[in-house]
């Protein structure tokens, strides 16, 4: 037998395959959610006081954007299964433009800290003590690997676009751009805790 | 050797035995040829994503090597890469741990695939119910891989993010602590021992029962046991920790769960004897290496309750005792059961039989070589010889050349053995289709199978036991 014939197609595998490597990153955050429950612990009066360091009103506004971003990829899969591919690809780049607004303000919002010399291994943390070099190490590690994840996120639903434009993702077969919808929710999903982690708890 | 080589020899060894070969070595050779084939299924559900994680492990493997020929020279740190001195040291020591990240994503990978194949993919009748065990043992080693690799993941960026940034998560000068490497490291690096020895107890309990020529004992109690292993061995981690500072509770507790995955592991050993007793056994190579297994594993057992236990930790840890016994579960045990298996499936995956003197002979060297290196290390943990020492005092002198002169041996079968299957796949004699009188499906095809495995996909409605 030469001829190789795969036409096997299984979307619940892949959305089953998507939830496991989601699995996989929530883990991945969870080691670093360990470190920061174990330090916060440990510094609990020194992390109240970083905290008021950040600026709330950034935060909240990243979150509204992060949480109509994960409606409008919620909504671009609806419009697809409905057959309405032009609405859905306006919700992906509109879902694209928040994510991109949201990496705007982290980058306004780091840009401060570093002008206060606010980063890790700057000589005015390390006179600060220990429990601020903590914190803001574990906010500048944990939020960049969320900024990170965003990026992969921003990505993925760009490559969506395009498969949609070549229609090898059509109204009857869509299973990519429902993972690479849940791959977005996983992003605003952790982000959800990380807000309250840093900005919140005061 | 000087020190410094001697530190970069054990470190590098480390490395690329666990992460480059043991790790991966059951589940990508014949998890992936053989899986598909065992549930009746032509490929595995995402070939695309099985053929990233091998370019990943390809790329992981290449970025190890570069640190041993780039600036700064050879890591030095041990395997473990412990805090907070794989930061501080100047030895080459990013493009290792990097390389260790991406071998563990390609890792993850692969368990995801695995994972999903066997949801998915078994064919008509193919229940989890009667699933081979290896099928089995590698869904363990999935879960394994998927719920303790990112935990490693996350920790080595961490000691990246040291290295470059110095944020001070393990620096006591900056308020962390290295004992939480120890910790985060060791979450799964325990576990990791679980994804290179189920595997190897799949292979075992598919052997064994074909040349008993007759059914597994106790088939619901070996599923049992795989997926206890899986769980139970997830909570054991900080039994590598007891001499690194923690509450007697802690140690309590890690020493009673260590105690508890033992009862899986012997539970398996009691359904194979089961199974051969009163057997129609027919010697063959195979078998020889899996009885080679049973004998290696279970010393290398029951010196993990040495281990286990709080006391006699304290006396005989970081010495030799452990690297014996650690060698003796990994290297006898899932070694052995490598060998095994390659004897056992070669003539499928070929469609050509070794040579079965040479093979037993291969197998008789390395068996001796194996315990004459290994043995004296017990003594010589016992009596006090630590480990990771470029040098010993005299009185450990003799037991010394002894464990130098079985390494010798142990080479010798080890190039017997490989040599001879080499030979075999090439100009062997035709194996047929089914040389062992196998029950699995892998049989039930030509050799070497044809792609995509099977024409018509097979249906087991009407059978009722396919293991």
């Amino acid at each position: 037998m030469e001829t190789i014939t795969n036409v096997h197609r299984d979307d619940e595998a892949s959305k089953l395959g998507m939830w496991l490597f989601i699995f996989t990153e929530i883990l991945l955050f969870g080691g670093l959610f360990i470190v920061y429950s174990i330090y916060r612990f440990n510094n609990a009066v020194a992390f109240h006081l970083a905290g008021e360091e950040l600026n709330d009103t950034i935060g909240i506004i990243n979150t509204v954007i992060l949480l109509t971003s994960s409606m409008t990829v919620a909504m671009s899969l609806t419009a697809m299964q409905k057959g309405n591919i032009r609405l859905c690809l306006g919700m992906i780049a509109v879902t694209v433009l928040l994510g991109l607004v949201f990496l705007t303000n982290k980058y306004f919002e780091w840009g401060i800290k570093f002008e206060h010399g606010l980063y890790p291994g700057s000589a005015f943390l390390k006179e600060l003590g220990h429990g601020d070099i903590m914190f803001f190490g574990l906010y500048f590690m944990m939020t960049g690997l969320h900024a990170l994840h965003i990026i992969v996120g921003l990505t993925i639903l760009v490559v969506v676009a395009v498969f949609i434009r070549k229609g090898r993702i059509r109204p009857d077969k869509y299973a990519f751009l429902e993972n690479g919808g849940l791959y977005w929710h996983l992003v605003d999903l952790i982000w959800i805790f990380l807000f309250p982690l840093f900005y919140l708890i005061h | 050797m000087g020190p410094q080589t001697y530190n970069s020899f054990f470190t590098v060894h480390g490395i690329i035995m666990i992460f480059v070969i043991v790790i991966p070595g059951l589940p990508a050779v014949f998890g992936n040829f053989f899986l598909p084939i065992m549930i009746g299924a032509r490929d595995v559900i995402f070939p695309k994503l099985n053929l990233l994680s091998w370019y990943l492990y390809v790329l992981g493997i290449l970025t190890v090597l570069t640190s041993l020929f780039t600036f700064g020279g050879a890591p030095d740190t041990g395997w473990t890469f412990y805090a907070p001195y794989s930061f501080k040291t100047t030895t080459n020591m990013f493009p290792a741990v990097l390389g260790a990240f991406i071998l563990g994503f390609s890792s993850i990978l692969t368990g995801l695939n695995f994972i999903t194949t066997i949801h998915r993919m078994r064919a008509p009748g193919m229940k989890f119910s009667n699933m081979p065990l290896f099928v089995w043992s590698i869904y363990g080693t999935g879960w394994i891989q998927l719920f303790a690799t990112p935990i490693v993941g996350i920790t080595l960026m961490m000691v990246i993010a040291e290295r470059f940034l110095h944020i001070g998560f393990f620096d006591p000068a900056l308020g962390g602590d290295p004992v939480l490497y120890q910790h985060l490291f060791w979450i799964y690096s325990h576990p990791a021992v679980y994804i290179m020895i189920l595997p190897a107890m799949g292979v075992i309990s598919e052997i064994i029962p074909t040349f008993a020529r007759k059914g597994i004992f106790g088939y619901n109690a070996i599923v049992a046991s795989t997926m206890a292993i899986a769980v139970v061995g997830y909570f054991v981690w900080a039994h590598h920790m007891f001499t690194s500072g923690m509450s007697t509770t802690a140690q309590f507790t890690f020493s009673l769960l260590t105690f508890l995955v033992a009862i899986p592991s012997a539970i398996k050993v009691f359904n194979w004897v089961a199974t051969l007793y009163k057997g129609s056994i027919r010697i063959e190579v195979p078998l020889i290496w899996a009885l080679g297994f049973m004998f290696l594993f279970m010393i290398g057992g029951f010196t993990g309750l040495f281990l286990g236990s709080v006391a006699t930790d304290v006396h005989v840890h970081n010495t030799s005792f452990v690297v014996a016994h650690f060698h003796y579960i990994i290297f006898g045990g899932m070694g052995s059961a490598f060998m095994a298996a390659a004897h056992y499936w070669l003539p499928k995956m070929y469609g050509r039989m070794y040579n079965k003197f040479w093979a037993t002979v291969g197998w008789a060297t390395f068996f001796i070589g194996f315990n004459v290196l290994y043995f004296p290390m017990f003594i010589l943990g016992y009596q006090g010889m630590p480990r990771r020492y470029y040098d010993y005092l005299g009185q450990f002198h003799n037991l010394n050349v002894v464990s130098t002169i079985g390494s010798w041996i142990l080479a010798t079968g080890l190039i017997i053995t490989i040599v001879n299957l080499i030979r075999g796949a090439r100009n062997g004699p035709k194996a047929g289709m089914n040389p062992w009188e196998g029950r699995t499906l892998e049989w039930t095809v030509p050799s070497p199978p044809p792609p995509e495995n099977f024409d018509v996909i097979p249906d087991l409605t009407s059978t009722s036991t396919a293991h």
